[in-house]
């Protein structure tokens, strides 16, 4: 391993990526602080979800620099390598294995060899089972257990969702638009559940809604055209010029 | 003791749920097991003239369904529980037939019709004066059943590593497996590629000293197919119901969020293709000596489409349904193609695959299987309540 280069949790550099000639994201640079919980907000366009595809390797940048826990450069690294080192990631639109049971998409997402052959001989164990419960009592779908996820509520799947992530025990969760299409009670809860995950782990959600990103209280980096305009707290940046004209139009 | 005592509590609804899967397994093993035993002995013991008599023929008929269920078996693996949709799977059962028959071909020896000890037939027919290298050791049986096995899963390796490598999926994949059955058919024609052009291999003699013209190699060639049909299906049972099968399904699910889990999805792909491939050729292998040729019609594209359907047809993702649809799609292909209804089978083989995709996208053992979920739920409650416990942080 290299020396730590910086003392970021997660940290990028002019990050630049284009998809046929359009600029999706510009010299992009922002760092994250261990423990923190940051909202990334900005209009339709504006880079969000490439930044996270940059982060978790499914997008190569052209150029710039990602760096992880001060050592790891991201973007030499694949899907599957940057989960084991710990980057979770939720995507917008909630993703499970909707053929399995809820309790078997936590068990695949628990923190285990990944391998093929640990897959074949795999065996029960209690202490999985403990880990499993202690899951079901953070994200209380414990009386939806051996269902189908595929028959779960939208709700109920964005939370599973966010169960896998903690199953995967990561260090940094990277949490795409968590409360889109939950009712208000659910998205009250959504920030209450972000917030107890913030307590032993770096959180990063990109946002759309405004109410829940005053709701989280966090540090807000604003995105536009591929990079950041605006960082500080939510009433910092909706006081920032540059952001009401970027979001009611010029 | 205690933690198995723990273990028994924490795990009732899985081990229930298993069990059951399980016994609808254990059942389908000991019919093909009670076939393999039953049907032989019911040529040899029973006389000829009385009705529960079995004819050779019918014995040689039912062994090569039970190859092409095996070869059914290896697609359901891949495409049922890993959403892999090979249309090449052909050529994989094909290249075991060619191993096999390439044993057998040099076991007929100076019985051939230019009675050349070294020689198949159709290499003195071409004027060859040397065996080819690839023909090297094809006279002893153990190494004709390493390349059953070694040939397939090797071309399925490297395939597999440049496509599950370069992310190639869905239909893209199936045109390529496509492409790949129809260029190894067009190279088997030719007659210098070294393995009898469009005649293919035949005019066996005998397997490991046994004539296979013989009632009784035909019925022992029915007991092992019968076997390792057995043997293969209690393996991919245990690899489907292993978190490897799991797995599996989660990647045909949500192949993203798999990767993002840190699942090395090629790898996967990988290891259940090749060992997909490898059923496969053993499938094929067994077929050859039961058929008595093998030839390149063996990797038409349209036999690879044929055995997809067997596989719909019985229920993708099931197992013992890709067996069913084998056993009873090709059943009907014998009554219909050997009647006045012949020129109609290619519609009625098309139109089952219509209407299966229509009627009953489960196929037949799915939809059973549906059914009977549906109709035990209400009977059966969540097992687990809520976990009392410390209470959810929120609220």
């Amino acid at each position: 391993m290299h020396a730590r280069e910086t003392s970021a949790l997660l940290y990028l550099d002019g990050v630049s990526v284009s998809f046929d000639g359009f600029l999706a994201l510009n010299e992009l640079s922002f760092t994250i602080d261990p423990g923190e919980m940051r909202a990334i907000i900005g209009p339709n366009g504006a880079g969000k979800t490439t930044m996270m595809d940059v982060v978790t390797g499914k997008t190569r940048p052209q150029r710039g620099d990602v760096l992880f826990d001060g050592t790891h450069r991201l973007t030499e690294l694949d899907e599957s390598d940057i989960a084991e080192l710990g980057i979770g990631r939720k995507f917008q639109k909630p993703t499970v294995f909707e053929s399995h049971t809820v309790e078997d998409n936590l068990r695949l997402a628990l923190k285990a060899d990944r391998r093929a052959r640990a897959a074949l001989l795999w065996r029960a164990s209690v202490d999985e089972e403990r880990r499993i419960g202690r899951l079901f009592e953070t994200i209380r779908l414990g009386a939806m257990r051996s269902r189908l996820a595929g028959s779960l509520s939208h709700g109920q799947k964005q939370w599973l969702e966010i169960g896998m992530l903690l199953a995967q025990e990561p260090k940094l969760l990277l949490v795409d638009e968590p409360v889109a299409g939950m009712t208000d009670a659910e998205t009250h809860q959504t920030a209450e559940l972000l917030r107890e995950i913030n307590r032993q782990r770096t959180v990063v959600v990109v946002e759309h809604d405004m109410a829940f990103v005053r709701e989280l209280g966090v540090k807000v980096t604003v995105l536009h055209e591929g990079t950041v305009i605006a960082e500080g707290s939510i009433d910092q940046v909706s006081e920032n010029e540059r952001v009401i004209e970027v979001y009611l139009g010029r | 003791m205690t933690a198995l005592l723990a273990r028994g509590l924490l795990l009732p609804a899985l081990a229930r749920k298993r069990a059951r899967a399980g016994t609808g397994i254990a059942a389908f093993v000991v019919v093909i097991l009670g076939l393999a035993v039953a049907v032989p002995a019911l040529n040899l013991a029973v006389p000829p003239d009385s009705p529960f008599h079995v004819p050779t023929y019918l014995v040689s008929l039912w062994g090569k369904y039970a190859c092409y269920a095996m070869l059914a078996l290896s697609i359901d693996l891949i495409w049922g529980y890993c959403g892999i949709l090979s249309l090449g799977h052909g050529a994989f059962f094909a290249l075991g037939g060619y191993a096999m028959g390439m044993y057998l071909m040099r076991q007929i020896g100076t019985r051939g019709v230019y009675a050349n000890p070294i020689l198949p037939d159709f290499m003195v027919f071409l004027n060859w004066d040397h065996l080819p290298f690839y023909w090297w050791g094809f006279n002893s049986f153990a190494y004709a059943a390493v390349m059953v096995l070694l040939v397939p899963g090797l071309l399925a390796f490297v395939f597999g590593w440049f496509a599950f490598r370069s992310r190639v999926t869905g239909v893209y994949l199936s045109i390529i497996t496509q492409a790949l059955t129809f260029a190894l058919m067009l190279s088997f024609f030719r007659n210098n590629f070294g393995f009898g052009g469009n005649n293919g291999l035949t005019d066996f003699k005998d397997v490991l000293g046994f004539n296979v013209q013989a009632a009784g190699t035909r019925d022992a060639l029915f007991g092992i197919t019968c076997l390792v049909l057995a043997a293969a299906l209690t393996m991919c049972h245990a690899i489907v119901t292993s978190k490897f099968g799991k797995v599996l399904v989660a990647i045909r699910d949500a192949e993203a969020r798999a990767r993002f889990l840190g699942y090395k999805v090629e790898s996967y792909k990988l290891l259940v293709f090749t060992l997909s491939a490898c059923i496969a050729g053993v499938a094929g292998a067994l077929y050859v000596p039961q058929v008595g040729i093998i030839n390149p019609s063996e990797f038409a594209p349209a036999n690879s489409i044929e055995e997809v359907i067997w596989v719909a047809v019985g229920g993708r993702g099931t197992l013992t349904g890709a067996i069913l649809g084998a056993v009873v799609v090709n059943y009907g292909k014998t009554y219909f193609t050997s009647g006045a209804l012949a020129p109609y089978w290619l519609f009625v083989l098309g139109g089952l695959f219509v209407g299966v995709t229509l009627l009953l996208p489960r196929g037949v053992v799915g939809t059973v299987r549906h059914l009977l979920e549906k109709r035990r739920k209400p009977e059966m409650p969540d097992p687990d309540p809520q976990p009392a416990g410390a209470p959810a942080p929120a609220e």
